[in-house]
C-alpha cells in the first residue's frame, strides 16, 4: 500500500527530540524523507546519527515530536495507540540487530506469534509459517529453540516472523550488525530476494556503506539527527 | 488478540516461572483456605446453633390462646377490653388455622401426669403426645430404636434418664411393654344452674376414671424433643399425639375450662401452629390475631439471633480475609517480576504488533489463573482444615462423653464464592502490573538487557 503518490512511507520534516533535564536531545531533527513502494533503502549513519530513531518512527514503534510520517495512506502521528498497533501488525515486519527471537519458543512459535496478534484463524497459520520458514530456508528447524540455532539461522527466523503477516514495509535495523561478514552477506542476499521476488519495501538502518551501496537502491545518510544526503550511491 | 491464545500464552509463561508461579498461587490457596475455613466454621456453628433451636420447636412455632386467657392472668377483662371480642379456640378455629398459608400442622398439647408400671414398680412420670410430623424435623436423631409405627400405634419412646430409672440396660427395655395408669376425665351432662343469664348456664362438668393403658416400648432418645415453650414439656414418655388425645386424660387445664363459658363446645386451652420455617412465623402470628386469638412466639429471639450470626459471619470473613490480603500482595509482587524479567519480551510483542490492551490482558489472564487455581486448592484446603478440625473436636467430645457433631460446613455457595473472589482479588491484585506493562513504551523495552 502506498501513500497515494506512489510513496510507502514520506516523512515530512520530522523530529524527535528527547528532554534529558534542561538539555533537549535532537535524535531526529526535521528529517524530510521519500520512500517508494517496493524500494530497498538504506539510512547510513554512524553511532547516534539517528538513524535507528527514524526506523522506529517510520515503523510506528514511537511518535515523532515534530513533523508527519505518513504511510499505508494514513498520518502515523494521528493514529490512536491501537491503531499504531495494527499498523505494525498488519502493515509493518521488523528485523533487529538482536534477533528478538523470544527464547522459550520454538521457531515455529515465534515465527507463528505476530499471526496470533493479528488474530489469524489458527486453521490458516500452519500453512503461513510453514511457507515463511521455506523463504528463509528453515523449514527443517521448526521445532528447534533459538539458543539451538547460529546467529545467521536466528536472523532468517526473524526475517520469517517479519514475513509471516505478509507486510508491506519491512524494518530491518542493522540485521547484520551480530553477524559475521559471510552470514551478513547470505542474509543481505536474502532481504534483496525478498524485495525483487515480492515487491517489498525495505527500509534498512546500517553503519556499513558497502554493504548498502552493494544491495539498496538508495541511501539517505543521516548525523547527528539530520539527514545529510538522500540518493546517493557512491 | 484472540482469547483462546491470550490462554495459551498465559499458561506458557507462568510455566517458565512455575516455581513462582506455584508459590503465587499457594498463597492464594492459603488465604482462599483460611478464608473457608473461617466461613464454614461460622455457617456450620449457625447451622448447628439453627437445627438445635429448630428442634426444639422454640422458632417455628406460634402458640394460639383465647384472648381472655392470657388477660385473665392478669386482670379481669372490663367492657372496653378485647376480650369482649375474643373468640372461643374451638375445633373451628382450629380448622381455620390449618387453612392459613404457610401452616404445616396445628396441634392440641397433650401432657399429663401419670404413674407408669413396669417389671411391678410404679414410677410417676409425664407424658406427652408427640405429633408424627415430628419425625422429621431432627428432633429423634440418634434414636435408639425407632419412632411410632403410626400415629395411632400404642407405642412409647422414652427419654433416656426415665428409661435409666426403668432398668440399669436401657436399651434392653426396647420391645418391652409398660403400662400407664392415668385420669380420664369423663363429661358430665350439662346441668342448668339455676338463674338465666347466668355465665356457667351451659357449663358441663366432668368426672375423674381412673384408666390404665398398655404400651410396647419403641425408642429411647438422648434428648428431649421439643421440651420447653411450645414443645411437649418434661414429658419424659412419648407417645403418639393422637393417642394421647384419645386417652381423654385430665389435664392441668381442664379444671379452669369447667368453670368457663365454652356453650357445650369441646375447647382448646392452647393450640400450637407450626410453620414452614421460622422466618414464616411473623406473617403467620399477624394473620391469628386477626382472627381474634393471643398469640406468643419467640420470633423476635429469632431474629436476634440471625443478626448475631451475621454479625459473626462478618467478623470471620474480614478475620479470613486478612491471608487472601496478604497473598494477594504476593500476586502483585509476582506479576512486577514478570514485568521486569519480561520487558524485552513485551518490547518484542508490542514490535510486533500486539496492542497495549494485549498485553494488560495477558497479565489479567494470568493473574486470574493464579487466582483460579488459587481458589480451587484454598477451598480444598478449607475444607481438609474443617475435616482436621472436625476430627479433633469429635475426639475431645468423646473424651467427654458428649455426642459428635459437625462444626464446619461447607457449602456449594461457598466453593463458588471462594473461587470467584480469588479470581476477583487476583484480578484487582494485577491491575497496576498489567496497566504498568501495557504502558511500556517499546523502543524502551527492546534496548532492556
Amino acid at each position: 500500500m502506498t501513500t497515494g503518490d506512489g510513496m510507502a512511507v514520506r516523512a515530512e520534516q520530522v523530529s524527535r527530540h528527547y528532554e534529558m533535564g534542561s538539555a533537549v536531545i535532537r535524535a531526529v531533527d526535521d528529517v524530510t524523507l521519500q520512500i517508494r513502494a517496493g524500494e530497498f533503502v538504506a539510512l547510513l549513519g554512524s553511532s547516534g546519527s539517528g538513524k535507528s530513531t527514524l526506523l522506529n518512527l517510520m515503523a510506528g514503534l514511537d511518535r515523532p515530536t515534530g513533523g508527519a510520517i505518513f504511510a499505508n495512506g494514513r498520518n502515523l502521528s494521528e493514529l490512536s495507540s491501537l491503531e499504531l498497533a495494527r499498523y505494525r501488525s498488519r502493515t509493518v515486519g521488523m528485523v533487529f540487530q538482536s534477533f528478538n527471537l523470544l527464547p522459550r519458543m520454538t521457531l515455529e512459535e515465534n515465527v507463528e506469534l505476530p499471526l496470533r496478534l493479528a488474530e489469524v484463524d489458527r486453521a490458516e497459520r500452519g500453512g503461513r509459517v510453514q511457507e515463511a520458514l521455506e523463504r528463509v530456508h528453515l523449514e527443517n528447524r521448526l521445532t528447534h529453540r533459538p539458543s539451538e540455532l547460529s546467529g545467521g539461522e536466528q536472523q532468517r527466523a526473524a526475517l520469517a516472523r517479519a514475513l509471516v503477516n505478509r507486510p508491506t514495509l519491512l524494518f530491518a535495523d542493522e540485521p547484520t550488525g551480530n553477524l559475521d561478514s559471510a552470514t551478513g552477506e547470505s542474509i543481505m542476499l536474502l532481504l534483496k530476494e525478498i524485495q525483487q521476488k515480492l515487491g517489498m519495501t525495505i527500509v534498512m538502518v546500517t553503519h556499513e556503506r558497502p554493504l548498502a551501496e552493494r544491495f539498496a537502491d538508495r541511501i539517505a545518510a543521516l548525523a547527528d539527527g539530520k539527514l545529510l544526503t538522500d540518493g546517493v550511491k557512491s | 488478540m484472540k482469547a483462546g491464545d491470550l490462554g495459551e500464552l498465559a499458561l506458557r509463561n507462568l510455566r517458565e516461572a512455575v516455581l513462582r508461579s506455584t508459590l503465587t498461587t499457594l498463597g492464594v490457596a492459603v488465604g482462599v483456605a483460611s478464608l473457608v475455613a473461617w466461613l464454614s466454621l461460622g455457617i456450620g456453628l449457625q447451622a448447628l446453633a439453627t437445627k438445635r433451636l429448630s428442634n426444639s420447636g422454640l422458632f417455628d412455632t406460634v402458640i394460639v390462646t383465647q384472648r381472655r386467657n392470657l388477660q385473665s392472668m392478669r386482670r379481669p377483662p372490663t367492657e372496653s377490653s378485647p376480650a369482649k371480642n375474643a373468640r372461643l379456640l374451638d375445633e373451628d378455629a382450629k380448622k381455620e388455622l390449618e387453612r392459613l398459608p404457610n401452616v404445616v400442622e396445628v396441634y392440641s398439647q397433650v401432657r399429663f401426669p401419670t404413674e407408669v408400671r413396669y417389671d411391678g414398680t410404679p414410677y410417676s412420670t409425664i407424658v406427652a403426645g408427640i405429633p408424627a410430623s415430628a419425625q422429621g424435623n431432627g428432633s429423634f436423631d440418634g434414636i435408639q430404636g425407632s419412632f411410632f409405627s403410626g400415629p395411632n400405634a400404642e407405642e412409647a419412646i422414652l427419654q433416656i434418664e426415665f428409661a435409666k430409672d426403668l432398668s440399669t440396660q436401657p436399651s434392653s427395655l426396647i420391645g418391652k411393654d409398660l403400662v400407664v395408669r392415668y385420669a380420664e376425665r369423663q363429661a358430665l351432662p350439662p346441668q342448668a344452674s339455676g338463674s338465666p343469664g347466668s355465665n356457667n348456664a351451659d357449663a358441663g362438668g366432668f368426672s375423674i376414671v381412673p384408666r390404665e393403658k398398655k404400651l410396647r416400648i419403641v425408642g429411647i432418645i438422648e434428648t428431649e424433643p421439643a421440651a420447653g415453650f411450645g414443645g411437649f414439656g418434661s414429658g419424659r414418655l412419648l407417645i403418639p399425639l393422637e393417642v394421647a388425645s384419645s386417652l381423654r386424660a385430665a389435664q392441668v387445664n381442664d379444671l379452669r375450662d369447667a368453670v368457663r363459658t365454652t356453650n357445650g363446645k369441646p375447647v382448646y386451652p392452647s393450640l400450637t401452629v407450626r410453620a414452614k420455617s421460622a422466618s414464616l412465623v411473623q406473617g403467620i402470628e399477624t394473620a391469628i390475631k386477626d382472627m381474634g386469638f393471643g398469640t406468643f412466639s419467640l420470633q423476635d429471639a429469632t431474629k436476634s439471633l440471625q443478626v448475631f450470626f451475621k454479625i459473626f459471619d462478618m467478623l470471620l470473613f474480614i478475620f479470613g480475609s486478612l491471608a487472601l490480603a496478604v497473598a494477594t500482595l504476593g500476586i502483585v509482587n509476582t506479576l512486577v517480576m514478570a514485568i521486569l524479567e519480561r520487558r524485552r519480551e513485551i518490547g518484542i510483542l508490542k514490535a510486533l504488533g500486539a496492542a497495549d490492551r494485549d498485553v494488560k490482558n495477558l497479565f489479567f489472564v494470568e493473574a486470574s489463573v493464579m487466582g483460579f487455581f488459587g481458589g480451587v486448592f484454598g477451598v480444598g484446603f478449607g475444607w481438609l482444615v474443617g475435616r482436621a478440625v472436625t476430627f479433633g473436636i469429635n475426639v475431645y467430645l468423646k473424651r467427654q462423653s458428649l455426642p459428635p457433631t459437625d462444626v464446619f460446613s461447607v457449602p456449594w455457595w461457598l466453593v463458588l464464592m471462594a473461587i470467584v473472589l480469588a479470581v476477583l482479588v487476583s484480578l484487582a491484585a494485577g491491575l497496576y502490573p498489567a496497566s504498568r506493562a501495557a504502558k511500556l513504551n517499546p523502543v524502551e523495552a527492546l534496548r532492556y538487557e
